[in-house]
C-alpha cells in the first residue's frame, strides 16, 4: 500500500499537466472559432471547448480513453472485437510481427554471441559490424528492407518482422556475449579437469550461467522489437497495425486516434516486458540465481 | 617404479608478465608415491597453487619434466586420472547437491544407474547422505566444501589434488573435515596432494610435508612424518607432533630469511 501513494501522486501530476497543456495548446483554435461566430468566451467555455475539440492539437486523457474504449471494449461488447476498425485487431497485427521478429532476433543474437565467444575471428570481425548496424537510423533502413523483400515476393508479416529482428538482435548479442563469458576462470578450469568437451562446457556451464544476462537483454529486445514493427508499418502505407493507425491519424489530423494508438503501443510494450520479467523471476529463482 | 604417482624433475615455471618474468617454480624435484598424503606449505606466492596446476595440466611448465601416473599431465587429465578440489566449492546454484556430484559423471559418460549409485556412495562418504535433493544455498559453507570433495571423489581417480579446500572455514569445522578427510584417505587408499597455510593442518594430515619458499618458488624441505596412519585429533598434543611442527616452522623461517 505504501508504494501506491507516490505512484498515485505522479499519475495525478501528469494528468494535471496534461489537462493544463491541452488548454494552452488548443486555446488558439477555440478563440478562432469564437471570433468567427462573434461570441465572447468565458473561462469555463474555454476549458470546455479545449477539452472537447474534434481535432485538438493535444487531446485530453478522457478523450483518448473514450476513443480507446470505443475501439476496444465497446466493439467487443457489440461482437465486432476483431473488425478492421478495432484497436485489438491492429494491436494483434503489430504484436504478431513483434513476436516473430523478437524470436528471430533472439535466435540470431544468440547464434552470433556463440560464434563470437567460441571463434576468435568472429570475435574480432563481427562485433564492429553489429555495432555499426545499430548506428544507422532504422527509419532509413526500414523502407529498403521492405522494398527489397517485396521485390523478391515477400510481403506482409515477414518484412515487418525483419525490421523488428534488426532492432532486437543487438541487445541479445551484447548480453549473451557477456553472459556466455560470465563463468569465472575457476569454473572453466574445473571443466578442463574433467576433460569436458566444448559442447559439454557450453550446455552445462556457459548457457545456464548466461541466463540473467539473457533475460535483461530480452526485456530491451522486445521493446525494441515493437518499435521495429511499428516503424515497419509506416513506409508501406500499411492498412493494418498500430503504425498504420498512427500514419492514418496523422494524414487526417486525427490526433485522438494517434494518441490512442500511441498509448495502446505503450501498454503493449509494458505488458510484454512484464511477461518477460515474470518468466525471468520464476526461471532465475528456480535456478538459484535470484 | 610403478608406485610413483607424480615425478617432477628440475621442474620450472616462469610467468612472463608486464613487470618482467616471475619465477613461480624453479628446480623443483619431488616424487609422490602411491597412497601418500603430501601437504604443500609455504608463504603466499611460493608457487603451491602453480605446482598443483602443473600436475593438473592447467599450467605448462617452462623447464624440466613432470609425469603423472608415468604419463604427461595432459594424458593424465584426458584419462581423468585426478580429482581437483578448488579453494571455493564452486557448486552450480541451478543444480542440486546430487546434480552437482553427477555433473562430472555425466560429462564422463557414466550410465544413469552408475551415476545414482556413485552419488549416493560419495554423499555417504562425506556424511551428506539425505542432502542429495537440496540446493547449494541451503547448505553451510563447510557442507558445500564437503559436497565439492564428494564431487571429486565420485569418479575413478586415484589422485586427489586439493588447493586450500578448507581455507575459508572456521577452526572447528576445519578440524572435523580434517578428521573426515583422513578417514576417507585411509579407506580409499587415494594419493592426495594438499595445499595449506596451516602448520597444524599439514602435520596432522600428511605422510610427507613439502615446505616451499618464494622468489623463486622452490622446495625448501621435505619432511617424512613418523606419525601413524591412525590419527585421533588429540595426537596434536603429542611430542612427536610438536617436533614436526617445529621443523616445519623452521623450514618456513629459513625460506623467509632473506627478507
Ligand atoms: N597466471 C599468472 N600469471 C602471472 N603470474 C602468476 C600467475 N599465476 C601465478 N603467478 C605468480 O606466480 C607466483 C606463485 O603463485 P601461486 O599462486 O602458485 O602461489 P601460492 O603459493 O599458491 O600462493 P597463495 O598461498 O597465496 O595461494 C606468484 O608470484 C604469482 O603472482
Ligand atoms: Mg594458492
Amino acid at each position: 500500500m505504501r508504494n501506491v501513494l507516490p505512484i498515485l501522486t505522479i499519475v495525478l501530476a501528469i494528468l494535471a499537466i496534461w489537462y493544463a497543456s491541452a488548454i494552452a495548446l488548443n486555446a488558439p483554435w477555440a478563440y478562432d472559432k469564437a471570433k468567427r461566430a462573434n461570441i465572447e468566451l468565458s473561462a469555463t467555455d474555454l476549458v470546455r471547448d479545449t477539452w472537447s475539440q474534434k481535432k485538438p492539437k493535444l487531446p485530453v486523457p478522457h478523450q483518448v480513453a473514450s476513443e480507446i474504449w470505443d475501439t476496444t471494449g465497446a466493439m467487443v461488447l457489440s461482437g465486432r472485437g476483431f473488425s478492421k476498425r478495432s484497436l485489438i485487431y491492429h494491436s494483434w497485427v503489430t504484436f504478431s510481427a513483434t513476436i516473430l521478429g523478437f524470436a528471430l532476433g533472439t535466435v540470431l543474437g544468440t547464434l552470433l554471441a556463440v560464434g563470437i565467444v567460441y571463434n576468435r575471428t568472429m570475435d574480432l570481425s563481427v562485433m564492429p559490424w553489429v555495432i555499426t548496424s545499430q548506428t544507422v537510423p532504422i527509419i532509413a533502413i526500414a523502407p529498403m528492407i521492405i522494398v527489397v523483400l517485396n521485390a523478391v515476393g515477400i510481403s506482409g508479416l515477414l518484412p515487418k518482422a525483419m525490421i523488428s529482428m534488426y532492432l532486437s538482435f543487438f541487445p541479445v548479442v551484447v548480453g549473451m556475449v557477456k553472459g556466455l563469458r560470465s563463468p569465472d576462470a575457476m569454473q572453466l578450469d574445473q571443466m578442463r579437469t574433467w576433460n569436458a568437451s566444448a559442447a559439454q562446457t557450453f550446455w552445462r556451464l556457459r548457457l545456464p550461467s548466461s541466463m540473467p544476462y539473457l533475460f535483461a537483454s530480452l526485456k530491451v529486445g522486445i521493446a525494441a522489437s515493437l518499435v521495429g514493427a511499428i516503424v515497419g508499418e509506416l513506409p508501406t502505407g500499411a492498412v493494418a497495425g498500430l503504425g498504420a493507425r498512427l500514419l492514418a491519424g496523422s494524414y487526417y489530423g486525427q490526433t485522438v486516434q494517434i494518441w490512442s494508438a500511441l498509448l495502446t503501443a505503450a501498454a503493449l510494450a509494458a505488458l510484454m516486458v512484464g511477461v518477460i520479467g515474470l518468466i525471468q523471476r520464476v526461471t532465475l529463482k528456480r535456478m538459484g540465481m535470484a | 617404479m610403478s608406485d610413483i604417482v607424480i615425478s617432477a624433475k628440475d621442474l620450472g615455471l616462469t610467468f612472463q608478465t608486464g613487470d618482467g618474468p616471475i619465477h613461480a617454480l624453479k628446480d623443483v624435484n619431488l616424487d609422490v608415491r602411491q597412497g601418500d598424503f603430501v601437504s604443500f606449505i609455504g608463504p603466499s606466492g611460493c608457487g603451491k597453487t602453480t605446482f598443483l596446476r602443473v600436475m593438473a595440466d592447467l599450467e605448462q611448465p617452462t623447464a624440466g619434466t613432470i609425469t603423472v601416473n608415468g604419463t604427461s599431465p595432459e594424458e593424465a587429465r584426458r584419462a581423468r586420472a585426478y580429482g581437483y578440489v578448488f579453494q571455493a566449492a564452486g557448486l552450480y546454484p541451478w543444480r542440486t547437491i546430487g546434480g552437482n556430484i553427477r555433473l562430472p559423471l555425466e560429462i564422463m559418460g557414466y550410465s544413469r544407474d552408475e551415476q545414482a549409485r556413485r552419488t549416493a556412495d560419495v554423499l555417504e562418504l562425506v556424511e551428506l547422505g539425505g542432502f542429495e535433493k537440496k540446493y547449494p544455498w541451503q547448505l553451510s559453507g563447510g557442507m558445500q566444501q564437503r559436497a565439492s570433495i564428494a564431487r571429486a571423489l565420485a569418479f575413478d581417480a586415484d589422485l586427489l589434488l586439493m588447493d586450500e579446500p578448507f581455507g575459508a572455514l572456521d577452526e572447528i569445522v576445519r578440524d572435523h573435515l580434517n578428521e573426515q578427510l583422513l578417514k576417507l584417505w585411509d579407506r580409499t587408499g587415494k594419493t592426495i596432494c594438499f595445499v595449506t597455510h596451516s602448520i597444524p593442518e599439514a602435520v596432522y594430515l600428511s605422510t610427507r610435508i613439502v615446505v616451499m619458499s618464494p622468489r623463486p618458488g622452490r622446495i625448501a624441505d621435505v619432511i617424512e612424518s613418523p606419525l601413524p596412519r591412525e590419527r585421533p585429533l588429540d595426537i596434536r598434543d603429542s611430542r612427536e607432533f610438536i617436533e614436526i611442527a617445529h621443523r616445519v616452522r623452521d623450514g618456513l623461517r629459513a625460506g623467509h630469511g632473506d627478507d
